[in-house]
């Protein structure tokens, strides 16, 4: 007798052996939620001093408002976790939407520059191509018109696409707040599910991406069962920097696989030092795939996801080597 | 509570002043407040492109635009996409390569549409079926809206 | 045309000498819909309009305890608040409604919950307010105790011993009598032709099977929506999305005890049904609230509350057995099926035995089905409602046998195909049908002919839906010009009116476009059945083929007394009403349009048909795919469709239909479910994580359309909006298992479900 599948046994993993501790992703499932935002302050603060002292001022009920893409939605079905009076709307500020190419080779993308701009960019395609991956499948055509790498970053979602991709580059943040600014290392930014280590009084200015050097190749893949539009299922965001055909750095980076995106020692461990080979790639690949600790959920089964991490880390380490020319 | 806020815009082409609550949508403000009901709601949560309209030069899912931002914007909607009485070429292949059946999607999928024509003028499958992957059609099973994309991108190279 | 010359999309065409049938015009409709001008039911608008919501329960099933509506109704700008108190209170009886049937206990419960909430999503209040935000907060401060009870989500768990039952009024129909024993089984009826006992006997090859679905939606694009004004004057009147106006009007009639000419539908421009906007959900709220304040109300719903509180189509089960001669010939087959009806009775499982074997010739053959409830919204139609997953399970099956027996899947539903004079298991006999043209149309295809890419796999599959003929009416009057205005009340959701224009315009020997077809109100038309079964071409193309018979006899007598010469003398074509004996004798409708006053006034005509001559329709799918082994993705590589339309009015929008019909299957072959969680309650309820195809999705899907004339219907038409939706599962399902040897029994065949039925 040939298998059958049975629904079921995806059921009984949500019944019974899976505790849902966090809800990773969904801001959907609030069937007392509604459709409709209810009452809220706008305001469009011309500097970041200003958005700063709003956001302050606010006690925690104050969100910055870039695309909205995530912001509005979970407005609208009263994620309590994003319980908003005022939408502080961060896109007047300057500094905010700069695209600086600088002499160091690193390049500095406001928080609330929308993707469409990031993927047209000529220093973009030019000296971070890798980046546009993420940039250009976070939702469609029309979401990426206002969707930033600012917002989904700040939006701490486990399953956020350019969160992997951000950390692969190396990026740092610069974060304004009452005390002045301060710069975080992008991996250190999401603390759990649409939890980040930026306060409620505190503004994400930009992002700063380091000269990677020579030798530096970087991906970004997912997996989600359609073929644009979804939610990734699991997604790696790679990177390796090769010099004389040896890995001298190698970043892996896991979404929608654990409370964060989570930055895998044990892949980094498996490629630096080591020959550009296959059997490096699927050992850092094996070792993503140990470090992530997914639930079963409607998009996909633990085991899955945790199977899902192998295959996409290699896929996109196999890339960031050709992209770095190491093949 | 009941504040309202001013906003001034343009759209298509023309001067328009609206007065909105900053919790309203554009889409709302554009059906409901403004009276523009071309622009369709069908999710109300960026996924199925039925809202798609052009701001300043690109493509949102207006349900997820609030009306106060718009301020200062220029604003394009189906509506403001034929000439007068004279069709848009995308409009005349839609009708003609019948392109739509229940026209729920349509106003979006012509928006979205001529950005891409306007972006790129000769548009593989691919680069079509991408672009227009955030606008949802249940009825054509996107055959026809593709070919018809196609057709109205050869039209206008011959124009 | 040989096979090899066939472009993308072929009409096989067996009646070639017309004039407007069969051509390609623009639909009448098509210049306010490309503008963005068009009305549908949400752009409604009125003076004073208020918006309401509804309330809805957060829990599978529970009783009611109490409703305190005070609080919301204190809130600034709330206007009214109703419940299912607000009902008048009437007899039960049975409704029809469209294709189907429901008890107005029912209907009225599913409106608006009385005593017990039966699924998440089940309406309990509705507030109208000065604005949509204001009202929705006020459903917040509605405040309900509620009993929660145990749920049941599937057959299984409500067809078990003991389970929780959802009606306890409820006694199962066993094979046509009351059996007494309260259930959640409904009913379970039986079809039998010959002795399946005896032909299992003469079997040499058996294939038997499990196949499992899940629920899935139509996923039209505009969610439900109806705005309703009761006047002063004690008239109701509704505008709305409605797949049929006057099902509208009726059931209100019932639920709100006024008579139907108390009631006047405006049936508004509709975005997508399949089916599903056959029934009311707000409508009636609507008219409740408006009663209350005197005001129109306009409700749209949300669309979480289009999944969760409207009619999807059910998930089953379903056991097929069937067995064959070591020739191919099948001795019998089984099929047992039972489908979730959702919260109350009326699943599409009678309709699923009417399809399961209708392609096949059986001698002898036995059909199960259970109609059972469950803790989900109440099912409604869906394009071939029921077949879509009869075929799932039948449509495997026989390919598994074809395997067993080293034939080719065609070529064993070809050996065992029904024609004219077939008697199906579920009883009627079919007329000429054209199940066998299809199955040589695919055999012959390029696309079968074709070699395969590596690594692909490919399958076929074939599917019938019945359609139906019910009422329909149609008034056609000439203008001065020449020209026809036609009136019709078949709501028009993929290009209908240009189908049933270009019928009269055939008749009348004039253009397509030279007939202005309107869909009017249920003032204005004869009554008209739902657009659903596929019938608007069929039944409404015929009461237009009739009322344009009508306008061209009154032409022709009109004509014989301005010239003074007996009627029977004259002939009408092309438009040109002419002599049969004297040539000087000719007037254009033009020229007798100028004259109507002066000779006697204008000229209407109409019609009221109820067409009995209903052909099925059979469509087969060629369908080839791949597979990411590694994470068990599907990718559609190349898809035909071949149907036959018997003929085809306007080949584009048959061609339109069977697109439409197979992306909806292959979206329910993939990944489309409602996911549910073990509180009952659907987790995916955004158009982003249910998930529908996107253009990236798939691949163009060539079409063929077969024309085996429909004698029944004055062109042909046999009706081809839904046979479609039928084979894109199993032919998918038996694509997977070409391509990896893995028989896939459950779905959707989603990545995840693909790569455990690979694992073990």
């Amino acid at each position: 007798m040939l298998p059958t599948i049975p629904y079921v046994r995806l059921r009984l993993h949500l019944n019974g052996i899976i505790d849902i501790k966090y809800d990773f992703f969904s801001v959907r499932t609030d069937n007392q939620g509604g459709s409709l935002l209810k009452w809220i302050d706008y305001q469009a603060p011309e500097s970041v001093a200003d958005a700063v002292k709003i956001l302050a001022d606010s006690n925690g009920n104050a969100r910055p408002l870039a695309g909205g893409t995530d912001l509005i939605v979970q407005l609208r079905v009263k994620d309590p976790r994003v319980n908003a009076e005022t939408v502080v709307d961060i896109k007047k500020i300057p500094e905010l939407n700069q695209m600086d190419y600088d002499k160091s080779g690193g390049l500095t993308i406001g928080a609330a520059v929308p993707l469409h701009l990031i993927y047209n960019n000529p220093d973009v395609i030019k000296h971070f191509p890798a980046i546009i991956d993420s940039a250009s499948l976070i939702g469609g055509t029309p979401i990426q018109g206002r969707a930033t790498l600012g917002g989904n970053l700040c939006n701490g979602a486990p399953s956020g696409d350019s969160i992997p991709n951000l950390v692969a580059h190396n990026v740092v943040a610069t974060v304004a707040g009452p005390n002045g600014t301060r710069e975080i290392p992008v991996e250190d930014v999401c603390t759990g599910p649409r939890q980040t280590s930026i306060d409620s009084n505190e503004l994400l200015v930009s992002l700063y991406f380091p000269n990677p050097g020579d030798g530096f190749g970087a991906n970004y893949i997912r997996f989600i069962p359609r073929n644009e539009m979804d939610i990734a299922v699991a997604g790696a965001g790679v990177s390796v920097k090769i010099s004389d055909g040896k890995f001298v750095d190698g970043r892996v980076c896991l979404a929608s696989v654990a409370p964060k995106p989570i930055l895998v020692e044990g892949s980094s461990k498996a490629l630096i030092g080591q020959p550009v080979s296959d059997e490096a790639i699927q050992k850092a690949a094996e070792a993503a795939r140990d470090a992530a600790s997914p639930i079963s959920d409607m998009r996909g089964t633990a085991e899955y996801r945790k199977h899902l991490c192998e295959v996409l880390t290699r896929r996109a380490l196999n890339t960031a080597v050709e992209r770095a020319g190491g093949k | 509570m009941t504040t309202k806020t001013h906003v001034q815009t343009t759209i298509n082409g023309e001067p328009v002043d609206f007065l909105c609550e900053p919790r309203q949508s554009l889409l709302e403000c554009l059906r409901d407040v403004i009276g523009l009901t071309g622009t369709k709601e069908g999710c109300n949560d960026g996924n199925c492109g039925a809202c798609t309209v052009n701001i300043d030069g690109r493509i949102v899912t207006s349900c997820l635009v609030l009306g106060v931002e718009a301020q200062g914007a220029s604003i394009e909607t189906i509506e403001g996409i034929a000439d007068g009485t004279n069709l848009h070429p995308i409009q005349l292949a839609f009708l003609e390569g019948a392109a739509l059946q229940c026209g729920i999607c349509t106003p979006g999928f012509i928006v979205a549409t001529k950005a891409l024509l306007e972006k790129n003028p000769d548009p593989t499958e691919h680069e079509i079926r991408f672009w227009l992957a955030n606008n949802l059609c249940r009825c054509t099973g996107y055959d026809k809206i593709v070919r018809a994309v196609q057709e109205a991108a050869k039209k206008m190279q011959e124009a | 045309m040989t096979t090899k010359d066939y472009d993308r999309n072929v009409v096989l065409s067996t009646q070639n000498d017309f004039k407007v049938v069969g051509t390609r015009p623009v639909r009448h409709d098509g210049v306010d819909k490309v503008t963005g001008r068009a009305i549908y039911g949400a752009d409604y608008d009125a003076s004073g309009l208020l918006h309401g919501k509804i309330l809805r329960s957060p829990h599978a099933h529970a009783k009611i305890l109490s409703i305190d509506t005070s609080k919301a109704e204190a809130l600034d700008g709330v206007q009214a608040v109703v419940t299912a108190a607000d009902f008048p209170e009437t007899a039960d009886k049975t409704m029809e409604l469209g294709e189907d049937e429901t008890k107005l206990r029912d209907l009225r419960g599913n409106i608006l919950a009385k005593d017990k909430v039966l699924y998440v999503g089940h309406a309990i209040a509705g507030v109208a307010a000065s604005n949509p935000h204001v009202a929705e907060e006020a459903l917040s401060l509605i405040e309900i105790k509620y009993e929660v009870l145990p749920s049941v989500m599937t057959t299984d768990e409500a067809m078990a011993d003991g389970a929780p039952i959802l009606h306890e009024d409820q006694t199962t129909e066993e094979l046509g009598n009351d059996s007494g024993i309260v259930s959640n089984v409904a009913k379970h009826f039986q079809h039998i032709k010959g002795d399946v006992a005896e032909g299992f006997k003469q079997a040499e090859v058996i294939v038997e099977r499990e196949y499992n679905t899940v629920t899935v939606h139509q996923g039209y694009i505009a969610p439900h929506n109806g705005t309703a004004f009761w006047s002063a004057d004690g008239r109701l009147h509704i505008w709305c999305e409605t797949q049929g106006s006057f099902v509208v009007r009726d059931s209100l009639a019932d639920l709100l005890d006024i008579p139907v000419s108390m009631i006047r539908v405006t049936p508004t421009e509709i975005g997508g049904g399949f089916g599903g906007k056959i029934p009311i959900y707000v409508e009636p709220v609507a008219a409740l609230l408006s009663k209350k304040t005197g005001t129109p109300v306009k409700i749209v719903m949300s669309r979480k509350e289009t999944f969760e509180g409207s009619g999807p189509t059910p998930g089953s089960k379903i056991k097929i057995k069937v067995g064959a001669t070591s020739d191919g010939k099948i001795t019998a087959a089984h099929a047992w099926m039972a489908m979730e009806a959702g919260a109350y009775a009326g699943s599409p499982v009678g309709a699923a035995a009417q399809c399961v074997f209708a392609a096949y010739d059986l001698e002898n053959g036995l059909i199960d089905g259970f109609d059972v409830v469950v803790n989900k919204p109440k099912t409604a139609a869906y394009r071939a409602p029921g077949s879509p997953n009869a075929a799932f399970g039948f449509e495997q099956a026989l390919n598994e046998l074809a395997e067993k027996l080293g034939m080719d899947p065609i070529d064993l539903r070809l050996k065992n195909v029904a024609t004219e004079g077939t008697r199906r298991v579920d009883g009627p006999v079919f007329q000429r049908i054209g199940a066998k043209e299809v199955l040589e149309a695919m055999r012959e295809h390029p696309h079968y002919q074709s070699e395969k890419k590596s690594g692909s796999g490919r399958g076929v599959a074939i599917g019938f839906w019945f359609n139906i003929g019910f009422d329909s009416a149609c008034n056609i009057a000439l203008n001065k010009d020449g020209t026809v205005n036609l009136t019709e009340g078949s709501t028009d959701i993929g290009g209908s009116r240009t189908s049933i224009a270009m019928q009269a315009a055939e008749v009348l020997g004039i253009s397509a476009e030279d007939v202005r077809p309107s869909v009017v109100d249920t003032d204005t038309v004869g009554f008209t059945a739902v657009t659903g079964g596929s019938r608007t071409t069929f039944a409404t193309g015929w009461a237009a083929y009739e009322a344009a018979q009508d306008v061209k006899k009154q032409c022709i007598e009109r004509a014989a007394s301005i010239w003074d010469v007996n009627a029977e003398n004259l002939q009408m074509e092309d438009g040109v009403i002419s002599s049969k004996s004297d040539s000087e004798l000719k007037m254009t409708l033009k020229e007798l349009g100028a004259q109507l006053s002066d000779t006697g006034g204008g000229i209407t005509g109409r019609a009221s048909v109820k067409p009995r001559g209903v052909g099925g329709s059979f469509c087969g799918n060629i369908v080839d795919l791949s597979i990411d082994e590694e994470t068990g993705k599907i990718t559609i590589e190349r898809f035909t469709a071949i149907q036959d339309a018997g003929k085809a009015i306007h080949p584009s929008y048959v061609e339109g239909q069977m697109q439409g019909g197979s992306a909806q299957g292959i979206g329910w072959a993939l990944n489309e479910e409602y996911f549910m969680n073990d509180e009952g309650r659907m987790t995916n309820s955004s158009l982003l994580d249910y998930r529908m195809p996107t253009a990236l999705d798939l691949p163009m899907i060539d079409t063929v359309i077969v024309e085996v004339a429909n004698p029944g219907h004055p062109f042909g038409v046999r009706g081809v909006g839904e046979a479609n939706i039928v084979p894109p599962t199993p032919a998918i399902a038996n694509a997977v298992y070409d391509s990896s040897g893995n028989r896939i029994t459950q779905l959707p065949m989603s990545p995840v479900a693909i790569l455990e039925a690979f694992k073990s």
